[in-house]
């Protein structure tokens, strides 16, 4: 499979990657690269293995073969806080809350990263500990207005429908100071309009120099947000390129209605 | 509006030795401030970091020793006439010496949590305080094992200019245990209230998504196990200089669910939960006294943990708060209805 | 030499009730998910129900045994169906509190109605022990091995040859596939839980008469069913008699060649080494019951 080199930095490499459970291969000979500041999609039926490649490129799973490389530094063997800390940020499809703290508590936890002071600081209830903690409750604030979210600040996340739970997950994210922010699934269950804004709000987070890589089955939202997609089947790259080419590359097209084909 | 709330109970505790005269009641009311203490360290853990430790009572029983073997000073043989002696340091120094060690201790229960998780946890932290129970009740060069402990001195102050105040009359021991209370209660809210403590809810709610924004599991356990740790070492201390005499059965497993039924009865994860479920259920035995024996106090305890479980299953101070929030909301809904009749007219 | 045949004799006495300690453990924790704090309870409970049965009631010794073990078994049964039953699909640490309360409640309840002055069982047994060369075994202990024995095999059979024993199987592996599949999963709790705490029932009324009865008897005994089952892995009925006796033989041999104060702490040691090596017990949850 030949690697599109993109005109610009690369930010995650995934080379010759293999993930095998047991006897199931799930992956096997994965290449690609996305490059800084691109939006590349991660498609394929289901089964295709790319939750499986998801995990390995968030540090939630090691590869058993090959190595992912985020800006120049190798992830196997990673936590996935440490994952986090390079700036990696993901999102979950299912509990992508703190189910029982507000949406304002949830963007906070998610201001972890950026909210570290010393602890004898925090426990003497210094000025330094304080200041911190109003510029966290700003940017919190900040975010919620950002994803659209401030009705409903001081609900209980839990409280929330599938899809503002999913918008708090992004703000969450976002909290977390991403440089590369990998969503997972994050449309699935959103109607219409939401789905069509949340496509604006992923490019103003690309506009303001994140990177961005997401897994969907959402053909159309897809498509229309994708500098490039890569597409995978029975664990392997079948294509790659930007949403025309793929829209029609006979491969794909086989690997989504091949199967029912052959059986009718 | 909190903080005024909160005064005003400091203030309230202050003033009760000033109008109780009951010698028997105020001892009570020590020892179940201490119970206190030691009960908001357990909700550091169990309420705010989702880990159910139930060896408690191992921290707080080995800052009690800590302390008094300090103030006491000892003499062990190692092996063969490899002797470790102490002589006696002032008690202060052995309360300091208790948080430390204490806190060392709840360092390795925090590391071996990240291995050891769920049910398993609570079996081996159960475990721990049992062994330190048994090596107190064996090693009697250093213990004295079942023989105690005694004539274990009080805490002394030493004020600049007048001498050393030693705390010996209960009044005194009352406001000692109050001030390291209200010190306590605040570490405990501001670590709550900082970064550090969202960091452990976090992990409490959904540890999965903690970890993907940068929370290390294993530092922020550590941590909370730490000063939880700590706290109980104090608490320990505090009882040692007040009984002045104490044996092994200090690590009795039945300490530990006193502590376990203060604060779950009072609301885990809640601030004042230890505190109402401490004053509630270590001010009980006194109440209870004259018409149960201790046995069927005991067999009350047991029933109320379960009932609280079944019917309020948050705990005392939650449950009051939604309340109190579900009235503020009843009466806030007139306003709202009469108002869209106006519109609507 | 002679004396570590003595350890070992013995070693197989207290092994065998440890291995029914551990079988019920690991039956009630594995397919309920429950952490049973009441199982030392029910171990007392065994022994007490011994005492009246052959004391108060004045009942034959031999028939006393199995009236003991029915009494656990109801008294499983209620515990299961008063307080488990309610709260099911709770989180484990709720059921785990109420789990200490019930134990709390049951002990201090043991302790007002007989005191806490240990009580000793009369046995039919001559006093005098069996000589068989170097190592001697009490008559009692022996009976107490060879019942153990036959309980041993009683669960098994249940476990692997009967109905009830299958329905176990399954909802151990899948509570929700058990349910699709006709089984009333609710009972199996129920059975699950009463037999585990017959079991329970069974070692207290079996060691009662060779050692003494007094209520906090069976804290110990809880602690050291949890080192079993961690060691023999959780629904691992083999793992818990072969636990039992591993446990057994570092009680044995640590107190006779260590130090007989830290007889008890074995259990713990045990429990806490296994855990810090393999933090998932030393057998992986056992892929299927028996």
């Amino acid at each position: 499979m030949t690697v599109l080199a993109p005109a610009r930095d690369i930010a995650l490499s995934v080379e010759q990657v293999g993930v095998q459970f047991g006897g199931l291969v799930a992956l096997s000979g994965l290449n690609f690269v996305v490059g800084e500041g691109e939006i590349v999609s991660l498609i394929g039926p289901n089964g295709a293995g790319k939750t499986t490649a998801f995990n390995i490129m968030t540090g939630f799973l090691d590869p058993t073969k090959g190595t992912v490389k985020y800006r120049g530094t190798g992830l196997n063997g990673l936590k996935p806080h440490q994952v986090a800390d390079l700036g990696l940020i993901r999102t979950f499809q299912r509990t992508s809350v703190f189910p029982r703290d507000t949406v304002f508590d949830n963007v906070l936890i998610g201001l972890h990263r950026q909210g570290r002071v010393p602890l004898l600081d925090a426990l003497l209830g210094l000025p330094r500990a304080r200041s911190s903690e109003r510029a966290q409750r700003e940017r919190a604030a900040e975010l919620i207005r950002w994803v659209g979210l401030e009705a409903r600040a001081n609900d209980l996340a839990g409280s929330l429908s599938y899809g503002e739970q999913r918008l708090v997950g992004v703000a969450l994210a976002l909290a977390a100071q991403p440089s590369m922010l990998l969503l997972d699934e994050p449309v699935s269950g959103m109607n219409a309009s939401e789905t069509h804004s949340f496509v604006e709000l992923i490019r103003s987070i690309r506009d303001r120099g994140v990177t961005i890589l997401l897994v969907e089955h959402d053909m159309p939202m897809v498509m229309s947000v994708s500098d490039r997609i890569v597409v995978l089947n029975y664990g392997r790259i079948i294509a790659e390129g930007p949403p025309d080419a793929i829209r029609n590359d006979p491969a794909v097209i086989e690997a989504y209605l091949g199967q029912g084909a052959q059986r009718a | 509006m909190k903080r005024v709330v909160g005064l005003i109970c400091v203030l309230a505790f202050a003033s009760v030795p000033l109008w109780l005269r009951d010698p028997y009641l105020l001892n009570a009311l020590i020892t179940t401030g201490i119970f206190i203490i030691g009960a908001m360290s357990l909700n550091l853990l169990l309420g705010f970091t989702g880990q159910l430790s139930l060896g408690h009572v191992a921290f707080f029983g080995i800052g009690a020793y800590v302390s008094s073997l300090t103030a006491l000073g000892f003499d062990v043989g190692l092996f063969g006439d490899v002797h470790v002696v102490h002589t006696p340091w002032p008690p202060i120094v052995g309360f300091v010496l208790a948080i430390i060690v204490a806190g060392c201790c709840g360092y390795l229960v925090g590391r071996l949590s990240f291995r050891v998780r769920g049910a398993y946890f609570v079996i081996v932290t159960i475990s721990f305080a049992e062994v330190v129970r048994l090596v107190a009740l064996n090693w009697v060069e250093l213990t004295q094992g079942p023989l105690a402990l005694n004539n274990i001195p009080s805490i002394a102050i030493g004020l600049p200019g007048m001498g050393d105040l030693v705390l010996r009359t209960k009044l005194q021991n009352y406001y000692l245990v109050l001030v390291v209370a209200v010190i306590a209660y605040v570490l405990i809210a501001r670590l709550v209230h900082s970064h550090y403590g969202r960091a452990m809810r976090g992990l409490m709610e959904n540890e999965t998504l903690a970890v993907a924004v940068g929370i290390d599991v294993t530092r922020t356990l550590t941590l909370a196990a730490v000063i939880s740790a700590g706290i109980a070492g104090a608490a320990g201390s505090l009882y040692a200089h007040y009984i002045r005499i104490i044996d092994p059965d200090i690590f009795a497993f039945i300490n530990t669910v006193t502590m376990v039924i203060m604060v779950v009865s009072g609301g885990k994860g809640s601030l004042a939960g230890p505190v109402v479920g401490g004053v509630i259920f270590g001010l009980l035995p006194v109440v209870l006294r004259p018409i149960m024996p201790p046995e069927a106090q005991w067999i009350s305890y047991g029933c109320v943990l379960i009932l609280i479980l079944f019917v309020l299953p948050r705990g005392i101070v939650p449950s009051l708060a939604e309340r109190l929030m579900q009235v503020r909301a009843r009466i806030a809904r007139p306003v709202v209805a009469s108002s869209i009749a106006k519109e609507r007219a | 030499m002679n004396q570590l045949l003595q350890h070992l004799i013995n070693t197989l006495v207290l092994g065998g009730t440890y291995a029914l300690l551990g079988i019920g453990l690991t039956l009630i924790f594995g397919i309920m998910n429950v952490v049973n704090f009441t199982h030392g309870i029910l171990y007392t409970f065994g022994a007490y129900m011994m005492f009246i049965v052959v004391h108060q009631f004045g009942i034959n010794f031999f028939l006393a045994i199995p009236l003991a073990i029915a009494a656990g078994w109801l008294l499983g049964a209620a515990i299961d169906f008063v307080l488990l039953r309610p709260l099911r699909g709770s989180d484990i640490d709720t059921t785990m509190l109420v789990m200490i309360g019930a134990w709390i409640a049951m002990q201090s309840g043991a302790l007002w109605i007989w005191g806490g002055v240990a009580k000793s069982i009369s046995n039919p047994f001559p006093d005098a022990p069996l000589v068989l060369g170097p190592v001697s075994v009490s008559w009692v202990r022996l009976f107490v091995l060879a019942a153990a024995a036959l309980l041993i095999v009683i669960s098994y059979g249940l476990i692997n040859r009967t109905k009830l024993g299958r329905a176990m199987r399954a909802t151990f592996q899948d509570h929700d596939t058990a349910a699709l599949m006709g089984v009333n999963v609710g009972w199996i709790y129920t059975s699950t839980f009463a037999i585990g705490s017959s079991l329970a029932a069974a070692a207290g009324a079996l060691l009662g008469p060779v050692y003494v009865v007094f209520p906090q008897m069976g804290d110990l005994a809880a602690v050291k069913a949890f080192a079993i089952v961690i060691l023999g892995g959780l629904g691992n009925i083999t793992g818990a008699v072969i636990g039992g006796f591993i446990l057994a033989l570092a009680e044995e041999l640590g107190a006779g060649y260590v130090s007989s104060g830290y007889r008890d702490a074995m259990g713990f040691l045990i429990i806490i080494a296994v855990l810090i090596v393999k933090p998932t017990g030393l057998f992986a949850r056992a892929e299927r019951v028996g």
